[in-house]
């Protein structure tokens, strides 16, 4: 009796990883599925009508301009992140004097809410009140910046106000594989005559390697994710401008009850999380199945 | 023209002086080792030497120019470092090219060189390799390929061989030390390993603290160590070391030994150590002491015999292998009396 | 040949960049905490980068007890407290589970775990918005939608990935000999787990909580879904007070409200220093 208790407590232990995992997480995304190809508007229905919701979807004007915008956004912020963190982390690994008091400068807004993030950028922004007024006020009587009430203009607000929130993020990283580096091969690189720049472009950067892949996926699901900032900044405004299809599918999950659209926008959230991230998972197994 | 000359030289951290007044002269084409416990300056003395770590004071010359201002890849030098800090991402060819390539240096010129670097250090089976696909021995050799094509005259080595099990440890010895046979360059190295510096120094510089407590060829430290310190500190077996005072042309303590053919002149009365190595110490039965045999060590090319005197002190004596071995308990045992060491007790220097 | 000088023209090159860069960064600090001791008539005829003339508490006051969302003017207290509730639960539980989950999978390795935990990782990476609504029905199914306990278990749901992943590789490090001869010794696997290493867990359960206390007091888009009216979390009631104003906009106070919201994970952060980087850095290295 006691021998097959030691062999069933382990896994009753694991209830909860068991039930988070079949139930919170395959069945969900399973259910949605499901969902995506039936005619569920407010309620669900089991009317099975195959790949419609999609044609409907991709047909639909504003579910296009919310691809749209996450192309512009998903680009900008992860190039954005990934250049601003590297010289952040670059330029701060030079043995400067402060570099506490910086770190911390460049990293508490990855300690602030989404939400705070844009609605301190929404001030900021703002023409009337924000840095298009000061500036007016300082002088330079024919600066305009309404970027965030431009139709064209808005989705790149949201990279401003993204990027300052996430770079910080990018700096952490980078800087610890920066500091990873053996210290030697900079003393050895110092023999070798090789300037600064060339020691990072030509040795660091490539030993960067896995940092580097680690910090693109992290930044891309954060892309795909990206709600609360919309929320807070523009409402997805001015109109459906600066929508994202986050917000698009949450919209029609609950507002606009139109479940098997929605659901089939989650799909192809999903499908495209996977393409991100199944590279990076297949080449992690390879190098550890390598060092074994 | 490759040697060093080091003048007065300082060097200090964060308000700490590891180095003061250091004065060292390395003669082209030598092998000079620096050798110490850890914490006693030989590295950053060399990574001074390398331009690695800024003086604080004094003058360093290579070649005959005034270095002690210039940078590492300016000063003719090629160092070879403890972790090999080779290049992950590049071959060994690439290892051994880049600082070559960086510098403007011909394709042609480039090539040749590194082809003569492997062909010393049979390196060509592994040219395109990666660091990672290589043995700890084969990096080091890359390593050291590295430091030859810069075609310096003077190589410095930061404890080359520490992180390599005993046995490659001995057979890169053994090729380094053919390496400065036939290049005949100036080599600096840096070791804690007495064997290492013995085998291949032709000068050893002892240093303790920063400070340098002996200059010598391996068998003038080993014989006649200048203080107490590079006594105990040279010597696989350590050297037997017992406390007494010269007395009437003796040295009177747990031994009694005549001084007659002491070189040096102790006073008489003075408080002094006599230093004994276990292979100049012998079991013989006709010997002027007593000691008790406590234990003997069978080590296969020779025993080591662990001695108890009168007073409860302690000797270990070498035997060759196959000598007539008396089982545990009292035996007589008798010293090569030419080579003793006698150091005052309180300046610890010889006397 | 002469000393090397340490003001060259690279060094300023970087010292300008990285200050120009806080600048950047601290800017929008500044914006907030000026605002918010400034009086309206000063917002409206002056500008953002202004120093407050007059210091005024009477916005702060304002956002905690009488800022109006569309429904009610009590101010973002409530929604303080109502986090804190939330956060709390929120915290000790993912952490315990992701403990014990590590734990399992580390020292028990029963059969299939593994897989569990494969898919476990993956789930890390499905956007919210596939889960969102079976989980709505799931829980309206359960009673617990739309309340506490409803909020607590969704929170329970996205965090143990994170969780157990910060556990496993902990427990990864600590060698098998050490569970091994806890075994001999007569230990079972919950007296292992409790008396051995849980007590070892300090360190990572700290950086577990920070990274905890962080995400869901950030949190947004759960709380409004699943928390249930009088349990809204301050983040989703900072959005109210802020985006669904009639009338005129008190920008003072906005951003009163918008830094008590994000107070409690600022401190967290400047206190917790290297643990929150630790956090960050554990996080990345997935799997």
């Amino acid at each position: 009796m006691k021998a097959l208790l030691r062999r069933v407590t382990p896994w009753t232990a694991l209830l909860p990883l068991a039930i988070t995992v079949l139930v919170g997480y395959f069945g969900a995304a399973l259910w949605s599925l499901f969902i995506s190809m039936t005619s569920s508007r407010t309620f669900p229905s089991t009317n099975f009508v195959g790949l419609e919701q999609y044609e409907r979807l991709f047909d639909n004007e504003r579910w296009q301009l919310a691809l749209h915008n996450l192309a512009i956004y998903g680009l900008l912020f992860i190039v954005a992140c990934m250049v601003i963190g590297f010289l952040l982390a670059v330029f701060i690994d030079q043995k400067v004097r402060g570099e506490g008091l910086l770190r911390v400068a460049f990293l508490y807004p990855y300690a602030m809410s989404f939400v705070a993030t844009g609605l301190v950028w929404q001030w900021v922004l703002n023409p009337d009140s924000g840095l298009q007024n000061a500036m007016q006020h300082l002088g330079w009587k024919d600066f305009t910046f309404d970027w965030i009430i431009d139709q064209d203009m808005a989705i790149y607000t949201i990279v401003i106000a993204s990027v300052w929130q996430a770079s910080g993020l990018v700096m952490a990283l980078m800087l610890a594989g920066l500091r990873s580096i053996d210290e030697e091969i900079w003393k050895a690189a110092r023999l070798d005559g090789v300037p600064v720049w060339r020691v990072y472009l030509s040795i660091v950067l490539p030993m960067l390697g896995a940092t580097l892949a680690t910090v693109f996926v992290l930044l891309s699901t954060a892309v795909v994710k990206a709600f609360d900032v919309v929320i807070a900044m523009t409402q997805g405004g001015p109109g459906t401008a600066s929508d994202l299809p986050a917000k698009f599918i949450m919209d029609h999950l609950f507002g606009r009850a139109n479940l098997g659209l929605a659901s089939a926008g989650a799909m192809v959230l999903l499908l495209t999380v996977l393409i991100i991230v199944a590279p990076l998972l297949y080449a992690r197994s390879r190098r550890k199945e390598a060092r074994t | 023209m490759s040697g060093v000359k080091i003048s007065d030289l300082a060097i200090s951290f964060a308000g700490n002086t590891v180095i003061a007044g250091l004065n060292l002269e390395v003669h082209e084409g030598e092998f000079l080792v620096l050798l110490g416990p850890s914490g006693c300056g030989k590295s950053t003395l060399l990574h001074s030497i390398a331009g690695l770590i800024d003086v604080s004071g004094g003058r360093i010359d290579i070649g005959g120019e005034d270095m002690t201002w210039a940078e590492p890849s300016e000063r003719g030098i090629g160092m070879v470092f403890q972790s090999y800090a080779l290049y992950p991402n590049m071959s060994v060819e690439g290892n051994m090219s880049f600082g070559l390539k960086v510098a403007g240096v011909k394709k042609d010129e480039i090539r040749r060189r590194v082809a003569e670097a492997a062909a010393l250090l049979q390196l060509q089976p592994l040219l395109s390799r990666k660091p990672s696909q290589l043995s700890g021995g084969q990096r080091q050799r890359v390593a050291i390929g590295r430091a030859l094509v810069r075609q310096a005259g003077i190589f410095l080595f930061d404890e080359p061989l520490s992180n390599l099990d005993a046995k490659l440890r001995a057979e890169l010895r053994h090729e380094l030390k053919l390496l400065h046979r036939k290049l005949g360059a100036t080599m600096i190295y840096v070791t804690h390993d007495q064997t290492e510096a013995m085998t291949l120094a032709s000068r050893i510089v002892v240093m303790k603290s920063g400070v340098i407590q002996q200059i010598g060829a391996p068998t003038e430290v080993y014989e006649k160590p200048a203080n107490r310190f590079v006594a105990g500190f040279l010597g696989a077996t350590a050297m037997n070391f017992v406390s007494g005072q010269v007395r009437g042309g003796r040295f009177e303590g747990a031994l009694s030994v005549d001084l007659s053919s002491y070189a040096g002149k102790p006073q008489e009365g003075q408080q002094v150590v006599l230093g004994l190595r276990p292979e100049n110490l012998s079991l013989d039965p006709h010997g002027p002491w007593e000691a008790q045999l406590q234990l003997l060590e069978p080590m296969g090319s020779h025993h080591v015999a662990w001695l108890r005197l009168a007073d409860g002190s302690e000797l270990s004596a070498i035997l060759p292998a196959g000598s007539a071995v008396p089982p545990e308990g009292p035996v007589r045992i008798a010293a090569d009396l030419n080579a003793l060491s006698l150091f005052d007790a309180t300046s610890e220097h010889r006397v | 040949m002469k000393r090397r000088s340490h003001f060259t023209p690279a060094r300023i090159g970087v010292y300008g960049f990285l200050l120009f860069a806080a600048a950047f960064f601290l800017a929008p600090l500044y914006v907030m905490l000026t605002t918010s001791f400034k009086s309206m008539d000063e917002i409206r005829l002056g500008q953002i980068f202004a120093l407050p003339q007059a210091f005024s508490l009477n916005a702060w006051r304002a956002a905690w007890s009488e800022a109006c969302t569309g429904v009610s003017c009590e101010g973002v207290s409530g929604g303080f407290w109502n986090s804190v509730i939330i956060v709390v639960p929120s915290t000790i539980l993912p952490i315990l589970i992701g403990a014990l989950n590590g734990y399992c999978l580390s020292f028990w390795r029963p059969r299939g775990a593994n897989l569990l935990f494969a898919i476990l990782m993956l789930g890390a990476f499905i956007p919210i918005q596939v889960m969102i609504y079976p989980l709505v029905k799931l829980e309206a199914a359960l009673g617990l939608y739309s309340s506490l306990p409803g909020i607590i278990v969704v929170h329970i749901v996205f965090s143990m990935p994170m969780m157990t992943l910060l556990f496993r590789n902990y427990y990864a490090a600590i060698p098998l000999e050490l569970f091994k001869a806890a075994r001999i010794d007569g230990g079972g696997f919950w007296r292992i787990f409790v008396q051995l290493m849980l007590p070892m867990s300090v360190p990572i359960a700290i950086v577990a909580t920070i990274m905890q206390v962080t995400g869901v007091w950030n949190d947004y888009i759960l709380g409004l879904v699943f928390a249930g009216r009088e349990n809204l979390p301050m983040t989703v009631q900072l959005n109210n007070v802020i985006n669904t104003t009639t009338g005129e906009r008190l920008y003072n106070v906005n951003m009163a409200a918008t830094i008590l919201t994000s107070a409690v994970p600022l401190m967290v952060y400047l206190i917790s220093g290297r643990w929150f980087v630790r956090g960050i850095t554990a996080g990345a290295v997935k799997g």
